[in-house]
């Protein structure tokens, strides 16, 4: 029971809040704009290698340097948006969904020409994990992502329900030619749901980061899970995509446990092809999600 | 004929094979993209099964994965593209339905699982050290004569896959797959069987995709996971046509040989700065995500510029009384 806890569900917990972190601004993407953002995983290894950058320089630890890549991040994002999507945005969708696989692209040779292909990582050495009640081990810096998690997650809520914007970005993803008439501004929320989806993107590359280590493709590698994770909340509902990223997060854990036998139900290599089998599935199925999201077509 | 003319020549036909099997790669794509108007991002998925089962059954007998058979090269290539469609009917038959993001996802998604696949199954594919002594066509005759008889293997591989293609295009059955990239509702109004149709555009398109990744596994001689990643299968050949201009199988041959030109000279433009002295060294591997970054550029400017490529679709000229009969062209709506 312990090993099951330690060695599958703190883990999938884990994996879940950075998935989390991603499928949200996905889902706000995809509701507001209306396409799917394939360069979201890329943004993600952004925002992992400015923190880096921030580490190094402040010799700060990765969780103090969260703010800052975000900020970063959210810049690039507006400023990417500006130059490449905003001039495709009258033509049809789809060829704003294919220039953002070029966009993937050029942010990941980016990110590999300034930082080089060598894999890094936000602290050297051995951490030894805290052990609370005898036999419950998690990691120091699991717990820091999981409230990282839970207060960006807390602080979206406030965001979404008490500000004119949050409001007005609901609305919008709601039905946007009522928005305009009432007044919404578009340029405006648009700037506003780069900021927040490319801010978690960041933090959550940040987190899977110190998680494990940073490479170049750490981010294009999460893509398919964090679509998987918005489609199960249902495209548009930031808060399914909560729901979503936990479930993905955890399923993809615990295919590995040893559920029928003594071997893995699974093999763990596969294990992010559980993600990718659920998108499939979900996507066959129950496009709508698991809370009835929109469906475009 | 002096060495370095000669060896700019041999750069030339190397440049010219691989730019012919990017060519069959992207024709396929300009079936399902620009005839049909099928969003497939998993490229990657189709190639790889073609470029394995061709890999399989023409290599000689090893213990480290299955086969191989020892089979001749004709039979692999139609092997690859047997397999490529059944694989591409199970995975039609299911995701066709889906909007092109969806597809999209559902693609790579369906791409992803078989490159673990293909990592994990040591004992089919002998899992990360690949399928190597593939054998290539003429590969017995002296040097250069090796490698233009390849090459004309090559072309007229291409040929036969364009002209076929073209045929298609021209007949009946063209015009039904562009009725249904412009309206499906409309030709589905008409009596067509959009998702019978959308199917067999899907099923054709990823037999020329297999093909060309049984090509490429014969060119070099080996095959790995390494080879279907996303980006040289997949993004390379949707820049290709897009740069060369989706729904013309023309634009498609050229766009896969501009594309591919632009992405191998900048390799050796890079190693000649290099060389010269002119940036050090230490740029060698970084030099490569410059590349990258300049395909990505070269998408950005052609999508926002030239959106139509270089050689855009030629639509059919309507008659004068057709076109008084026919109702006002609508613009295209925002979707």
């Amino acid at each position: 029971m312990l090993e099951f806890v330690n060695f599958y569900l703190i883990p999938g917990l884990v994996l879940g809040s950075i998935y989390t972190l991603g499928a949200i601004g996905v889902s706000l993407l995809f509701g507001i704009l209306r396409f799917a953002h394939f360069a979201h995983g890329d943004m993600m290894t952004l925002g992992a290698y400015i923190a880096l950058s921030f580490v190094i320089v402040s010799g700060w630890p990765a969780i103090a340097v969260v703010p800052f890549a975000m900020a970063a991040t959210a810049a690039i994002a507006v400023g990417i948006d500006h130059f490449f999507y905003r001039p495709l945005r009258k033509g049809r969708t789809i060829v704003i969904v294919i220039a953002s696989f070029g966009i993937a692209l050029m942010i990941r040779s980016a990110v590999q020409f300034f930082w080089g292909v060598q894999i890094e990582s936000y602290q050297t050495g051995i951490q030894r994990p805290l052990i609370f009640f005898d036999s419950l081990r998690i990691a120091e810096r699991h717990i820091y992502m999981v409230v990282g998690a839970i207060v960006l997650v807390a602080m979206l809520h406030l965001f979404l329900s008490r500000t004119r914007t949050g409001k007005a970005m609901r609305a919008m993803s709601d039905n946007p030619s009522l928005a305009a008439i009432t007044g919404v501004s578009h340029t405006q929320i648009i700037a506003w749901t780069w900021v927040i989806g490319a801010g978690l993107a960041a933090a959550a590359g940040v987190f899977l980061g110190m998680d494990t280590q940073l490479t170049g493709t750490m981010g294009w590698n999460l893509l398919l899970p964090v679509f998987a994770a918005a489609i199960l909340g249902g495209i548009g509902k930031p808060y399914g995509a909560i729901a979503g990223g936990m479930v993905i997060g955890v399923a993809e854990e615990l295919s590995s446990y040893p559920w029928l036998s003594d071997a893995p139900l699974l093999a763990p290599s596969y294990k992010t092809g559980v993600a990718f089998a659920i998108m499939v599935a979900l996507l066959i199925w129950r496009p709508a999600g698991l809370f009835s999201g929109r469906v475009f077509r | 004929m002096s060495d370095s003319l000669f060896g700019l020549m041999m750069y030339a036909v190397a440049l010219l094979t691989m730019g012919g099997i990017y060519a069959v790669l992207c024709l396929g794509l300009n079936i399902q993209w620009g005839f049909t108007g099928l969003f497939n991002a998993g490229i990657a998925g189709f190639f790889a099964i073609g470029a394995y089962s061709s890999a399989l059954l023409t290599a000689p007998p090893t213990p480290n994965h299955v086969g191989g058979f020892d089979l001749p090269i004709p039979v692999g290539l139609a092997a690859a593209m047997l397999f490529s469609g059944i694989v591409a009917y199970a995975v039609g038959r299911i995701c066709l339905r889906l909007r092109s993001d969806y597809l999209a996802m559902a693609t790579i998604g369906i791409a992803e699982i078989l490159r673990l696949i293909l990592k994990n199954e040591a004992w089919l594919t002998n899992g990360s050290r690949g399928i190597s002594n593939i054998p290539r066509p003429f590969e017995g005759l002296p040097a250069p004569q090796a490698q233009f008889a390849f090459l004309a293997v090559v072309l007229v591989i291409v040929l036969f896959v364009y002209v076929l293609i073209q045929r298609g295009a021209h007949a009946p059955w063209g015009r039904v797959m562009r009725a249904i990239r412009d309206d499906d509702i409309a030709a589905s109004a008409v009596g067509k069987d959009v998702e019978q149709l959308r199917l067999q555009s899907f099923v054709f398109g990823s037999m020329v995709m297999g093909l060309g990744g049984a090509l490429m596994a014969h060119s070099f001689k080996f095959i790995g996971p390494e080879a279907t990643e996303p980006l040289l299968t997949t993004f390379l050949v949707w820049v290709m046509l897009i740069a060369g201009g989706s729904g013309n199988n023309r634009g498609a041959v050229l766009g896969a040989i501009v594309i591919w030109t632009i992405w191998s000279s900048t390799e050796v433009f890079i190693n000649a700065t290099i060389s010269w002295g002119w940036v050090p060294q230490a740029w060698a591997t970084q030099g490569a995500f410059l590349r990258v970054f300049l395909i990505g550029l070269v998408l950005q400017i052609v999508l926002q510029r030239y959106a139509k490529g270089l050689l855009p679709e030629r639509t059919v000229e309507i008659s004068g009384r057709a076109r008084a009969a026919a109702p006002r062209a609508q613009p295209e709506s925002a979707d």
